[in-house]
């Protein structure tokens, strides 16, 4: 099967700026795709290059088979929803919806038709009338989309569509996008910098920084075996114990102690132990054996309502622990002397790399 | 206490002031408007109410001759040249704003020009030009043409694509140019996006742009005088050189009937800003 979209060498300098260094990426047809990394990492660069708002420097883009390196935007099947949705300030709604299928050459009826549809897909009924300046932040974000979606196009873009929008508005959005999505099965493309938004809609997630690639795959690739320690830090969170690799199955940890953790790294390679705060446990010195436990003392305890998240002071670092808030979980006041114990399968060894 | 004091003081003073502003401002225009009434001869001695000048005015035939008297040669010369201003002073503005080319810098510093330097050195200029002009064409090109009615167009059009180009470009550069990147991945094509986005957006400037020149070229004196030829009297110049033949008070009425039209033009941009200000609100 072709590919929706495919990146191969894709490289964009501004001057003396790489926003994007060498890209290869494949989204395949009809899946919910997310886009995550920092600010300016090249999200947005790499979005505007699928939609023809920015050419390539270096590197060849397919979208479905064809190359479109320089096509310009009005000859792509792909359809943008804008970070600022860019709505038409003199058009009302439904002229904005219609605007992508008049410029199609569609009669005036017919466009009229289909938008009217598209407005109800985003449960903008009788809205039809108004102009952009008269809705909501959450309503125009619905009549970018179906702006957009009223196209069909074979792949729709989206650059942060839920940026503006606050918290218990954007988890509806999230929802619905999703529906969307899934109903008509066309590939969405999300740039997001949110990572909870990414992991819980996607199907795959792009993690990028400074506008490379750094890792592919579905959520439970991503966070459960990040591809190196910028991807393993910036999705949830993570408690990073330096060390070296003294085989394939042991760390030395940076105060001498050994842990037993899977890498195929050479040995000697600097890494770092990832132990997620949720699989870390706690309990009094000297009450672990056998387990993999590093020692350290009691700093200070948040509760959270389900669960408490203690940070552990050991000699060179800081940890964070989050136990759940079960009926009899031991209580560990600050400046007790604890142990921070791990399953030997909960951590997983990044590189720099 | 001191300070309520004080802010009464501070709030007659500018008061004061404010009253000072109106009677500069108006008291002249009253004074023209009432003297154009006036039955004596001797501008500022009233002598009873009357239409007198009005009626003079009306007959002149060189004030109101169809076709060749000063007020059409005015309103001639303001429509075309507002016209091609306006048309060329939005396209450098578009230039200068969504393309990046070549000596732009240059461009766009030249573009300022006219608005900068003073009346009389363009007037001069284009004396010049047009004397170079007219020589080269009659040596060189093998034909005739003569400072006239054109040549006055042609030297109002070079001062107002300034004025215009520089009034599009504040509204061009407030403009989103986003919106345009979402017209062509609607599938619009360039010039869908300048017609059905970009013209809707920046229409509210190029009006007062329009109006602007329009009202520019309808007072223009000095460049006029320069660059006009026989029989390209415009009504400004007209009431000029009635003042050096001596003032009657005809030049009241004459002063009078502009200034009403001004004021209409004024409201026409009133109204252009009124609109700039909804296509505001809703972007
Ligand atoms: N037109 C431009 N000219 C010069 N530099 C640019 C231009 N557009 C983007 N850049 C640079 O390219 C880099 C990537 O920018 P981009 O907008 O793709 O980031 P992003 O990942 O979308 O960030 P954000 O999350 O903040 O939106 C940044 O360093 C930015 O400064
Ligand atoms: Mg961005």
């Amino acid at each position: 099967m072709t590919a929706a979209v495919e990146l191969m060498g894709i490289t964009k300098r501004f001057g003396d700026v790489v926003a994007v260094d060498a890209i290869d990426l494949a989204i395949e047809d009809g899946e919910f795709f997310a886009m995550l990394g920092p600010s300016g990492c090249g999200k947005t660069t790499t979005l505007r290059m699928i939609a023809g708002l920015d050419f390539p420097t270096e590197g060849s883009l397919k979208i479905f088979g064809d190359e479109v390196g320089t096509l310009p935007p009005n000859k792509r099947p792909v359809n943008t929803v804008f970070q600022s949705y860019a709505l038409f300030p003199h058009m009302n709604v439904l002229d904005n919806v219609a605007f992508g299928l008049r410029m199609q050459g569609l009669s005036k009826s017919a466009a009229r038709a289909s938008s009217v549809e598209a407005i109800e897909l985003v449960q903008l009924a009788g809205m039809e009338a108004r102009m952009p300046s008269q809705m909501s932040g959450g309503q125009q974000q619905r009549v970018a989309l179906a702006r957009a979606l009223v196209n069909k196009p074979k792949v729709l873009l989206l650059d942060e569509p839920l940026g503006a929008l606050d918290l218990k508005l954007r988890q509806e959005m999230q929802g619905e996008l999703k529906r969307l999505q899934q109903e008509l099965g066309v590939s969405f493309v999300f740039v997001t910098h949110d990572q909870e938004e990414a992991l819980t809609m996607s199907d795959r997630i792009a993690v990028m920084n400074q506008g490379e690639l750094l890792q592919v795959g579905t959520p439970e690739d991503i966070y459960e075996h990040p591809a190196n320690r910028f991807v393993a830090d910036f999705i949830g969170q993570t408690n990073l114990l330096e060390g070296t690799v003294e085989d394939s199955s042991t760390v030395c940890l940076a105060n001498g102690a050994r842990v037993q953790a899977r890498s195929d790294k050479a040995v000697g390679t600097s890494v770092a132990v990832s132990l997620r705060p949720e699989r870390a446990h706690i309990a009094a010195q000297g009450s672990v054996d056998e387990r993999p436990a590093v020692d350290g003392v009691v700093d200070h305890m948040t509760y959270l309502g389900n669960a408490r998240v203690y940070r552990v002071r050991l000699d060179w670092m800081e940890v964070e622990v989050r136990e759940e808030n079960r009926p009899g979980a031991e209580l560990h006041e600050p400046g007790t002397p604890v142990s921070v114990w791990w399953d030997p399968g909960a951590v997983w060894v990044v590189g720099d790399e | 206490m001191t300070d309520s004091v004080r802010t009464q003081t501070s709030q007659r003073v500018l008061g004061l002031h404010a009253v000072f502003v109106y009677v500069f401002f108006y008291a002249p225009i009253l004074i023209l408007v009432v003297f154009s009434f006036s039955g004596d001869r001797l501008v500022g001695r009233w002598g009873g109410f009357t239409f007198d000048w009005y009626g003079e005015f009306l007959d002149n035939e060189q004030l109101t001759a169809f076709h060749d008297g000063a007020i059409w040669t005015s309103l001639k010369v303001a429509a075309v040249s507002t016209v091609i201003a306006v048309v060329l002073g939005t396209l450098a503005a578009l230039s200068l704003e969504r393309f990046r080319f070549r000596g732009q810098r240059v461009f766009d510093a030249l573009l300022y020009l006219p608005i900068i330097i003073p009346d009389v050195t363009m007037g001069i200029m284009m004396l010049i030009f047009f004397s170079e002009a007219i020589t080269f064409a009659d040596t060189y090109l093998g034909f005739e043409f003569a400072k006239g009615l054109k040549t006055v167009v042609i030297s109002h059009i070079a001062f107002n694509i300034s004025f215009v180009s520089v009034v599009v470009r504040a509204r061009l550069a407030g403009m989103d140019s986003r919106l345009e990147e979402a017209a062509m991945d609607l599938y619009a094509t360039r010039w869908q996006t300048f017609a059905h986005v970009t013209f809707p957006q920046i229409l509210p400037g190029v009006l007062g742009g329009a109006l602007l020149a329009l009202t520019l070229s309808l007072d223009d004196v000095v460049v006029t005088q320069f660059a006009a030829g026989p029989g390209a009297t415009t009504l400004p110049v007209f009431v000029f050189s009635l003042i050096r033949r001596g003032v009657t008070p005809m030049i009241n009425a004459v002063s009078v009937v502009m200034l009403v039209a001004s004021l209409l033009l004024i409201a026409l941009m009133l109204l252009a800003d009124g609109l700039r200000s909804v296509a505001d609100k809703s972007s």
